[in-house]
């Protein structure tokens, strides 16, 4: 088996189980989108694919292996991460953060390669920022920075990519950049989003979750419907079959009307 | 290593070997670089040398092996302080706040006042043994709080308060005022009872971490970002912390063994070096492991001929030159904080 694969897999933290028992196969290729109110479970998930966080129970197995076994340097090589936020207060510029990408190639005592140096030259180009290579980190927008971290994960050279919320905060042309960049990568991708109609134009393929459980799972036109967003939003909207795409329109509480509430 | 990489190490070096010819020099007897040269060729076999055995002795036995633990400690002190700045992420941690400093001084205390040892154990061993105590002390206290980067930080700061007030207690209780004075030489710092023995000691153990280090270079690049970053790239995030903590705690303490706790070295020069290398720890390492030795180097001569014939502790020098130094670091940082 090929790919990233997550058998039933379970996370606590204190007496909360944020990530109950979820079995999720990736095609290689595939845009998978995954969805859910906060609190779902989705970055929870994210971690637990990336293998920087353990499961409890189950397993994630990376082309047939459980990653623990593949261990953290060669499961970098294959897995890129990008974080929903990031800071730092080390004085970086772009290109050192792009750079932190090849760390899982390279070895210790040594200087980079040409190969080192050519994917951060293509990560830099791909995304749009070489002419700022020199600029510092610091300096940079919210839009910018999220971008610098695609590229970081593009040096790494993965063949799956796991996006953690990457338009928040972004206004919507930078959203739309952003996700057009991703959904145009030749690598499998998982990308949490809240945005549904962003979720809809870019995702091959929709995981929602609610209180760390897979409520359903399938392409947008079949998942994302009145039924589905009421029972795991609790907001009320009518959908609309358009060409390529659903298009969610969300509709006001009814005036006096009690609001919804979630679970029970 | 690219041009720059070149330069900036090269051109460390060529300062620091310039600054120990010149420091020997200087001092209330009069001795050239001509006559340093002859005595340090003597002494390594190339050649007879010319000086009088007073004036050879000064040069081999008195201020070589003196400036020679000066830049050996800079060295460390500065190279602990940046990789601890960088495993931390915390622009506060410096060699001192894994509590060895202050376990030193309280081991150094212990065999002076307490004859812990019965003679058998020498300060320098006491000040070791207290170090890695303490040290240990942090480890386990910060292990059972979760592996959270302050919690090092703040069971450090615990460690340091716990073994200051056993110092105090110590010497307040017991000691003579002759004791307390050899027990300050651990609380500030001082290079006046060099040896070659302690100087190829720390030499050793400077050699031998300064090689882990770079191996761990950039790794510690990944941790700019955080842990949970650190990881997604590839890093053994436990691992690397418990290595590097260890390491820089075990030349630590190699160190405060020999010379007491000079600080400020490696809080401030980390600091400055980075404004001159950028943030890669392939580069920062070696160059502030350089720039360290050299402002020890320099350090110790002021703090020996300013008030001379009497001394300075080198720790009350570092330190009064460190803090307006700091200040100036905070003061270029501020638009960040």
């Amino acid at each position: 088996m090929t790919g990233l694969h997550a058998d039933r897999v379970v996370r606590r933290a204190g007496d909360r189980t944020v990530v109950d028992g979820i079995t999720l196969t990736l095609s290689p290729g595939e845009t998978l989108g995954l969805l859910g109110p906060n609190g779902s479970g989705k970055s929870t998930l994210l971690r637990l694919l990336a293998g920087v966080l353990a499961p409890g129970a189950g397993v994630v197995r990376l082309d047939g292996r459980p990653l623990p076994e593949i261990g953290r340097r060669a499961a970098a090589r294959r897995i890129a991460t990008v974080e929903q936020h990031t800071d730092t207060r080390t004085e970086l510029t772009v290109r050192d953060v792009v750079a932190l990408g090849r760390l899982p190639h390279r070895r210790a005592w040594t200087p980079g390669t040409a190969a080192d140096e050519n994917a951060v030259t293509e990560a830099l180009r791909r995304t749009g920022l070489t002419g700022r290579a020199g600029q510092s980190w610091h300096t940079l927008s919210g839009g910018e920075r999220q971008r610098t971290q695609i590229a970081r994960a593009l040096a790494q050279e993965p063949r799956e990519l796991l996006l953690d919320e990457p338009t928040n905060h972004l206004d919507i042309q930078h959203q739309l950049d952003l996700l057009d960049l991703v959904a145009g990568l030749p690598v499998t991708t998982v990308i949490a989003l809240h945005d549904l109609n962003l979720a809809a134009m870019y995702c091959d393929r929709l995981l929602v979750l609610r209180d760390g459980r897979a409520v359903t799972e399938g392409t947008p036109a079949e998942v994302l419907t009145p039924a589905l967003i009421e029972r795991v939003y609790g907001v009320r909207s009518e959908v609309t079959h358009g060409p390529g795409h659903p298009v969610i329109r969300f509709l006001r509480p009814a005036p006096g009307a009690a609001p919804h509430r979630r679970g029970g | 290593m690219n041009v720059r990489s070149l330069l900036l190490t090269g051109g460390g070096l060529v300062a620091l070997l310039v600054s120990i010819a010149v420091a020997v020099t200087i001092g209330s007897a009069d001795i050239s670089t001509g006559d340093v040269g002859a005595s340090v060729a003597a002494h390594l076999g190339l050649g007879d040398s010319t000086l009088a055995p007073l004036r050879d002795g000064i040069v081999w036995n008195l201020r070589m092996p003196r400036t020679l633990l000066a830049a050996v400690c800079g060295a460390g002190l500065a190279l602990c302080g940046a990789v601890m700045q960088s495993l931390l992420r915390n622009p506060l941690a410096d060699p001192f706040v894994l509590g060895v400093s202050s376990g030193a001084s309280t081991g150094a205390v212990a065999v002076a006042v307490l004859g812990v040892g019965g003679g058998a154990v020498s300060l320098s061993a006491g000040a070791f043994l207290g170090a890695l105590l303490s040290f240990g002390l942090v480890l386990l206290l910060s292990h059972s709080l979760g592996t959270d980067t302050d919690r090092v930080v703040l069971s450090g700061v615990a460690a340091l308060q716990l073994f200051s007030a056993l110092t105090s207690f110590t010497v307040l209780t017991s000691a003579d005022a002759e004791t307390t004075r050899g027990v300050l030489f651990w609380l500030l710092g001082s290079l006046s009872g060099a040896e070659w023995g302690q100087v190829l000691l720390c030499a050793a153990v400077l050699t031998l971490v300064l090689a882990v280090c770079l191996g761990y270079a950039r790794t510690l690049d990944a941790f700019a970002f955080g842990d949970e970053a650190a990881a997604g790239l590839g890093v053994r995030v436990a691992r690397t912390r418990l290595v590097l903590l260890c390491a820089t705690a075990l030349l630590t303490a190699a160190l405060v063994s020999c010379a007491g706790a000079i600080g400020f070295v490696g809080l401030v020069l980390p600091h400055a070096t980075r404004a001159l290398t950028g943030p890669g720890h392939a580069r920062l390492l070696p160059v502030t492991a350089l720039t360290g030795a050299v402002f020890l180097v320099w350090v110790d001569t002021l703090a020996r001929t300013v008030l001379d014939p009497r001394e300075v502790p080198v720790g009350v020098v570092t330190s009064l030159i460190g803090v307006p130094a700091f200040v100036a670091v905070l003061y270029r940082g501020r638009r960040r904080t």
